[in-house]
């Protein structure tokens, strides 16, 4: 493994005293507040969508401890650590799927979750930073931009679990896990001509598509969205509430634990994948901006690590998990606004749950791992 | 070419990924712009519209329905009442699943066919979000359970509402009536906003007949709910305007009276008072009980009283029709004092029969099957009342005509409606040549003048045409609308105009004399009454020929003989010198008036003596 190593000066000139414990901890300073930041948001936020429910608050609060405790050790560890054993955690990672599809349980006719003893663990989450990784991995050492072969490598690479987690079925999981691969791809340069391929091929996979993978629910799903009024009370009834306390809302809100549509119970999974909606309908346009700008913020640090990364495993991981984390924001408020179909994507960081926040946290660790890698190296 | 480069080019790698990252901020600016947008158009451009479409979901009008007016008898005791019931419903858009949520409520609370039947029709017609009845009196069992399993049931309502409920149960259904849920022909001729709330209806009866007055005025309330339809809190409130009370005539110690002493018999009482037409008791047996269709009665029990051969939904008092017999002649005696053919002094010979000049068609008298002759060798108008003696009257029929019989008839209220305030009234006949022409196509024959004379042949009347017209004979010529409603709200209802009916007082003595001794007299056909009768009663029976029965039908022998029995009828008024209450008596296949006139007595002991009771006390 030769990896340049670009020469920075031993001290950043903005390291501030306080900054220095997040070094010796490895931590990105800037990414840690505005998560922070977020966190805080968010809990504002669902305190209200979980009607005043401090409980709510304070189960949530414990999953941010654990999601936190998951980043610190994320972020200490050795970044050439996470490379090496990439292949190995995806090996796992495949066993367990397979695992699931025989002894997996279930809910809703999906049967996404092993049973270890009380504990239920979805295999499916942890590829979500896997997948990414390992394709990293694959094409660090090799030549970038990747040449076809390694492409197709690749999308073997990213095939595979993403099959696996559809048939659970899992669309937006396999969808998510299978966008966050193609963007390390992306990210590695992968030739324009075969992402414009690619995305012909696409296109003309979309009939077979309809026809064939999706299943009725989806199909509804999309065609709910294209007419939400077509089915008032059934599918299309998510769609309408939520558009309407997002309008509701207007510029600056009804305020905080005032949004009728929410407390009065219009709202569905106010407090989970449909949270914004709460959020849109009680702080309002402003409100949103807010949380865009947050978002926002988020996102370019990520890609400013990406930029500043030592090696290519690092920086190709980083750019993906940056754009990972933009299609959850995009994904789940275009959904809610009815501009997306309804897909079961969390509002990150801010919907309730605790799976989802883990591996949240634990990709900002990751990058974290990548912004500290010239440190570590340096050691 | 390709094959040459092999080796990591790291400048160039960067020079790429700095391209990329550019390209990713690029989209990723793009993308938030988007959502951006999205939720400016949703927030700012859209606010107006969706303001107003959560203003929408979150309040929502419902109706308040008012209260329905109780019945009182006349001294205050309660005839028609209303006790919360509690009503299991269903909100259609809240009903994910509306097959699985009918079959679970169906474990959990008794719900039969007709329930299903009906609430699909109702759901139907039913608005948005309008809960719409799926069960009506759940028990306390029903609901404990439903609300155990309220959780896994969205969509399900229980609620109480005030529900008819008669106390007196089957004693004063033929007199008031009952309600019953609105059916679809009343739901397209009603003002659905009147009734929005509302489930019942009054079907028969004064509950019909004074809809308007005990329904009220429905109000409204603008409720916060959720989604679950559940009320949160009430913004506005317009009252509902409850329904008027209704006090009755009608006194609860009569009717009781009356229902007793027809006891197992199928027949009819109907009392009046002769001053105001205040109708005091209203009775047709077999009875049955109101309170059994409010609720929406069964198929079964609904059909056993369709199919009784009894037919006890028949309200015989003021839809059964019947030949008066007898009960006709004290009207037959003015028709004829008036007209001037007889006075009270004059004779008719009686024989036991009587024929028609120039017909050899003997037309007998009752009494010639008993004794082999006539009442007397003369029967004067006080005989021929007290003794029923028909001779007198073929006579004096054949004599007045038909047509001028109907003409002195018609005054007292027979052969058409006498206005009483319930429904299903029926006119009875009083024939006439013009009447038969216009009914039958055909000539009138002499022959039935003589048999309208004495009550039969087509002549029909029900038993509150009787009463009506005793009243009037009591009154001396004062016809009275009977009328149950005594009081609206607070407000006494005053006595329809009356009708006088001119005749001479001497006329008026001479039939009240022949009455009284119809009861009194030492020959009287209703003298088994008089004894020990503290009062002067005066009466007239009747005895009714059954034609009914088709020929074929299927009856065991006792019961064909039962069913050709003749009916019997009893009209009295009481005391004769300042008459308080007439009554009219009927019992179907009594065989003669001693089944009726024992009633008749009944019932005025209890008013007249009760009244002396409390003057005395």
């Amino acid at each position: 493994m030769v990896d340049y190593v670009r020469q920075l000066p031993e001290h950043d000139a903005g390291l501030r005293r306080g900054s220095r414990t997040a070094v010796r901890l490895r931590l990105d300073l800037p990414l840690l507040l505005l998560l922070l930041a977020l966190t805080a948001y968010g809990l504002v936020v669902l305190y209200s969508a979980a009607d005043g429910d401090l409980g709510a608050v304070i189960r949530q609060g414990r999953y941010f401890v654990v999601g936190y405790l998951v980043l610190l050790a994320a972020a200490y560890f050795p970044l050439v650590r996470y490379q090496r054993w990439s292949p190995w955690g995806y090996l796992g990672g495949v066993l367990l799927l397979v695992g699931v599809m025989f002894f997996g349980v279930g809910a809703k006719g999906a049967q996404r979750w092993l049973d270890l003893g009380g504990f239920r663990f979805q295999p499916s989450e942890i590829m979500k930073l896997l997948v990414p990784m390992t394709v990293a991995w694959y094409l660090a050492d090799r030549v970038l931009p990747p040449r076809l072969p390694d492409l197709l490598a690749c999308f073997g690479l990213i095939l595979l679990p993403a099959l696996l987690i559809l048939q659970q079925p899992d669309l937006g999981t396999a969808l998510l896990i299978a966008a966050s691969g193609l963007f390390v791809v992306f990210m590695a340069g992968m030739g324009w001509r075969y992402i414009i391929g690619a995305l012909i091929l696409a296109l003309a996979s979309a009939w077979p598509m309809w026809a064939f993978v999706l299943k009725d629910y989806q199909r509804q799903r999309i065609l709910t969205l294209l007419n939400p009024e077509s089915d008032k009370l059934g599918a299309g009834w998510n769609i309408i509430q939520s558009k309407t306390a997002i309008g509701s809302g207007g510029w600056s809100g009804k305020g905080w634990l005032d949004g009728t549509q929410s407390h009065l119970d219009f709202l569905p999974e106010s407090h989970t994948d449909f949270i914004i909606a709460v959020l849109g309908e009680e702080f309002g346009l402003r409100g949103v901006v807010l949380l865009l700008a947050l978002y926002l913020l988020i996102l370019l640090r990520g890609f400013w690590i990406g930029l500043n990364a030592q090696s290519t495993y690092g920086r190709i991981l980083a750019g993906s998990l940056t754009l990972t984390f933009f299609v959850y924001i995009f994904v789940n408020m275009g959904m809610v606004s009815g501009l997306l179909p309804v897909v079961g994507v969390p509002l990150p960081l801010v919907s309730a749950g605790g799976t989802s926040v883990v591996t949240l946290l634990a990709g900002f660790g990751l990058l974290m791992a990548v912004a500290s890698e010239q440190r570590v190296i340096g050691q | 070419m390709a094959q040459l480069i092999t080796l990591k080019d790291t400048r160039r790698e960067l020079r790429s990924y700095g391209g990329r990252t550019a390209v990713a901020i690029l989209v990723v600016l793009g993308a938030l712009f988007l959502i951006f947008l999205r939720y400016f158009n949703l927030q700012v451009t859209g606010y107006e519209t969706y303001r107003t479409q959560s203003e929408r979901n979150r309040v929502q009008l419902q109706a308040l329905p008012p209260k329905r007016g109780l019945i009182y008898d006349r001294h205050g005791a309660l005839l028609a009442a209303n006790r919360p019931s509690h009503i299991l419903s269903l909100v259609r858009e809240q009903v994910p699943d509306l097959d699985g949520t009918l079959t679970a409520l169906g474990e959990l609370v008794f719900v039969d066919e007709d329930d299903l039947e009906a609430f699909r029709r109702r759901l139907d017609q039913r608005r948005p979000y309008e809960p719409v009845p799926l069960r009506f009196r759940l028990t306390e069992e029903e609901r404990a359970r439903l609300a155990v399993n309220r959780h896994r049931l969205p969509g399900v309502v229980v609620d109480a509402q005030l529900m008819r409920h008669y106390p007196q149960g089957e004693l004063f259904t033929h007199a008031i009536g009952y309600v019953g849920r609105i059916n679809e022909r009343e739901a397209a001729r009603l003002d659905a906003s009147d009734y929005r709330g509302t489930f019942h209806i009054g079907k028969t009866g004064i509950e019909r007949r004074y809809e308007e007055t005990l329904h009220g005025e429905v109000g409204y309330q603008n409720v916060e709910s959720n989604a679950h339809g559940r009320v949160l809190r009430v913004l506005d409130r317009f009252d509902p305007e409850p329904g008027e009370d209704l006090g009755l005539h009608l006194d609860s110690t009569l009717q009781r009276v009356a229902t007793t002493a027809l006891g197992d018999q199928r027949g009819a009482v109907v009392a009046m008072d002769p001053e105001t037409g205040g109708v005091l008791a209203l009775v047709s047996t077999p009875v049955f009980d109101g309170n059994l269709f409010v609720n929406g009665i069964s198929s079964r029990e609904y059909s056993a009283l369709r199919d009784s051969p009894d037919v006890p939904l028949f309200n015989r008092a003021v839809q059964g029709q019947y030949p008066p017999g007898s009960t006709v002649k004290p009207l037959m005696a003015l028709a004829g004092l008036e007209a001037g053919l007889v006075t009270p002094e004059t004779m008719v010979p009686d024989p036991g029969w009587y024929r028609l000049p120039g017909d050899t068609r003997r037309y007998r008298d009752w009494i010639l099957r008993i004794r082999g002759t006539g009442h007397a060798p003369e029967v004067d108008l006080q005989m021929a009342l007290a003794e029923s003696c028909d001779v007198y009257f073929y006579d004096l029929a054949r004599r007045l005509t038909v047509d001028r019989m109907a003409d002195y008839l018609a005054p007292f209220g027979l052969g058409s409606h006498t206005g009483i305030d319930t429904t299903n009234e029926r006119p009875g006949v009083l024939p006439s040549s013009d009447w038969k022409r216009r009914t039958l196509g055909q000539p009138w024959y002499p022959g039935e003048t003589l048999s309208v004379g004495i009550g039969q042949g087509y002549m029909l009347a029900t038993p509150v045409q009787l009463a009506a017209a005793t009243a009037a004979v009591a009154n001396r010529g004062v016809f009275r609308v009977p009328q149950l409603v005594r009081r609206i709200g607070g407000r006494a209802v005053p006595p329809a105009p009356a009708r006088v009916i001119e005749a001479a007082p001497e006329t008026w003595d001479a039939i009240h004399e022949g009455m009284r001794a119809v009861v009194h007299g030492e020959r009287g056909t209703a003298k088994l009454i008089a004894r020990g009768l503290p009062y002067t009663m005066a009466g007239k029976t009747g005895t009714a020929q059954v034609i009914g029965i088709a020929q074929g039908e299927v009856y065991d022998e006792d019961e064909i003989a039962e069913r050709h029995r003749n009916h019997g009828l009893f009209v009295a008024f009481a005391p004769l010198e300042a008459p308080t209450i007439a009554v009219a008596v009927i019992v179907e296949n009594g065989g003669g008036s001693t089944a009726a006139s024992p009633i008749a007595r009944a019932v005025i002991d209890a008013w007249l003596l009760r009244g002396e009771a409390l003057a005395g006390g």
